[in-house]
């Protein structure tokens, strides 16, 4: 009996020391393949990890968010927050957004300024997808815009970028991986059904990440950078979400 | 961690027990999880407890279900949905554990598949009103919603869980083009999880029936496999 049990410690200690090891390893290869989240810390860490890093690995052949026909476009677009209330957005809302401009820089080859004509002789391209709130509501609706994708390239982005961030005029700054950011639905909207963009659903532009919850596509957008690491941004965990208590990675 | 080796060793003599080590460690690691489930699916609820019927739903849309709830946004969402995900890897992870463990050694022919002659409504009335004449350890009503809780209603809260990814959904657009839209999607997830709720509170008035301290040790030490049922 005494003989089995130390057999079984053994084999315990064996499983456990291996275990150790086999995360490290793992730990190491998921960061170099990007598939660790900015907020993989504290207690729901190893949950939004392998949320994030299994949906990765299932995405990574570019898989197209569900699109639909024009009649299936709601006739309600339910929308959550209000335009920002700060002077420079009013001001700019009050002249039709006329001097409005979209910065791109970071870790790029050559920074820009994009105003809403420049967007608009970029190719442009439209979608019908889902907006789905992670409250639980969703509206299809028709986006315009230019594909995140064409942006970066026309600024040319350096091979070591991994995240684009994006900072609107109120302060639900978020990220997205390079997965997501070249991602041929991932645009900068500034139609809407055929519309500019209203004021209520983000004008002038806002992102549009249909693989996504709608907290993604961040509206009232103002800036764009390109960097290596989310580390030196706000609390560091790529978004402001996690500060409101909400994931990163918001996949599902 | 010997003690925990120990526990799992007094299995090996495992025909004496009324629950093998792995049932009762699955279990209490699943009840665990179904509790943070619950928790966080309430609060996911609470932003927005409605229901709608299609692809799409929302306020100023008709809805086929308004809980008498508040809507509570920007707040129990957000950890709701942390732990709710967290939870379900922990479900998902420990139920594949059980449910094969469970197919390989034939645990679910053994305990839960209901014998021929007990297929018939007698045996059913009999179970319901509790003139067991059955032999077998669970009767008849107990085996069908057992297997009808570990092969239907987890499975089905696991798809429509994932037919609420849009990430899930573009590469599987079929999980949730079948159930008829997002929407519908979300609104099952609601009255499959409301049956599993119901599921544990019937579970436990039976527990506490048979006895609450006797059927919860068993289920924690393992308990005696002769012992009368």
């Amino acid at each position: 009996m005494s003989a089995s049990i130390s057999r079984r410690k053994l084999i315990t200690g064996l499983t456990v020391a291996g275990g150790a090891a086999g995360l490290t390893v793992a730990a190491r290869i998921a960061d170099r393949y990007g598939l660790i989240p900015p907020d993989w810390g504290g207690v729901y860490g190893p949950g939004e990890t392998l949320t994030y890093a299994c949906q990765r690995v299932l995405t990574s052949g570019h898989s197209m968010a569900r699109e639909f026909n024009r009649s299936e476009i709601s006739k309600v677009a339910p929308v959550s927050g209000e335009p920002p209330k700060s002077d420079p957005y009013q001001r700019l809302l009050a002249g039709n957004f006329a001097d409005w401009r979209l910065a791109v820089d970071g870790m790029v080859a050559r920074p820009a300024s994009f105003s809403l004509a420049d967007l608009k002789r970029l190719p442009a391209r439209t979608q019908i997808t889902e907006q789905i709130c992670e409250e639980g509501w969703s509206f299809v609706a028709e986006w315009t815009g230019v594909a995140v994708s064409d942006m970066l390239n026309a600024v040319g982005v350096l091979p070591h970028a991994k995240y684009v961030v994006v900072f609107p005029f109120d302060d639900a700054w978020d990220s997205v991986d390079m997965q997501d950011a070249l991602h041929p639905q991932t645009l900068v909207a500034y139609g809407m059904n055929g519309q500019e963009l209203p004021a209520r659903h983000g004008a002038p532009a806002r992102l549009k990440v249909p693989r996504q919850m709608g907290y993604k596509s961040v509206k009232y957008l103002s800036r764009i950078t390109v960097t290596d690491t989310l580390k030196n941004i706000g609390t560091g965990r790529g978004s402001a979400a996690p500060d409101a208590g909400y994931s990163w990675y918001a996949g599902i | 961690m010997a003690e925990f080796v120990s526990v799992l060793g007094s299995v090996d003599a495992g025909s004496a027990r009324r629950h093998s080590a792995l049932v009762r460690i699955t279990h209490w690691i699943n009840a665990i999880s179904f509790v943070g489930l619950v928790v966080s699916g309430i609060g996911i609820l609470l932003s927005h407890p409605r229901f709608y019927w299609g692809e799409t739903g929302g306020l100023g849309t008709t809805s086929i279900l308004d809980l008498p709830l508040p809507f509570m946004l920007g707040g129990p969402s957000g950890w709701g949905r942390y732990l709710h995900f967290e939870s379900a890897w922990l479900c998902v992870l420990n139920g594949l554990l059980y449910v094969g463990s469970g197919l390989a050694n034939r645990h679910f022919e053994r305990a839960f598949v209901p014998a021929q002659r007990d297929l018939t409504w007698r045996s059913v009335r009999n179970a319901l009103m509790g003139r067991e004449d059955s032999a077998s350890s669970y009767n008849v009503v107990q085996r069908v919603t057992y297997l009808a809780v570990i092969f239907v209603l987890f499975p089905l809260m696991i798809w429509t869980g994932l037919a609420m990814s849009p990430s899930v959904t573009s590469v599987f657009p079929v999980l949730v083009t079948s159930l008829g839209g997002h929407q519908c999607a979300r609104t099952i997830h609601f009255f499959a999880g409301d049956a599993l709720v119901l599921f544990v509170l019937v579970h436990i008035a039976m527990v506490w029936r048979a006895g609450f301290m006797k059927r919860v040790g068993a289920m924690i030490t393992g308990g005696d496999a002769m012992e009368d049922r």
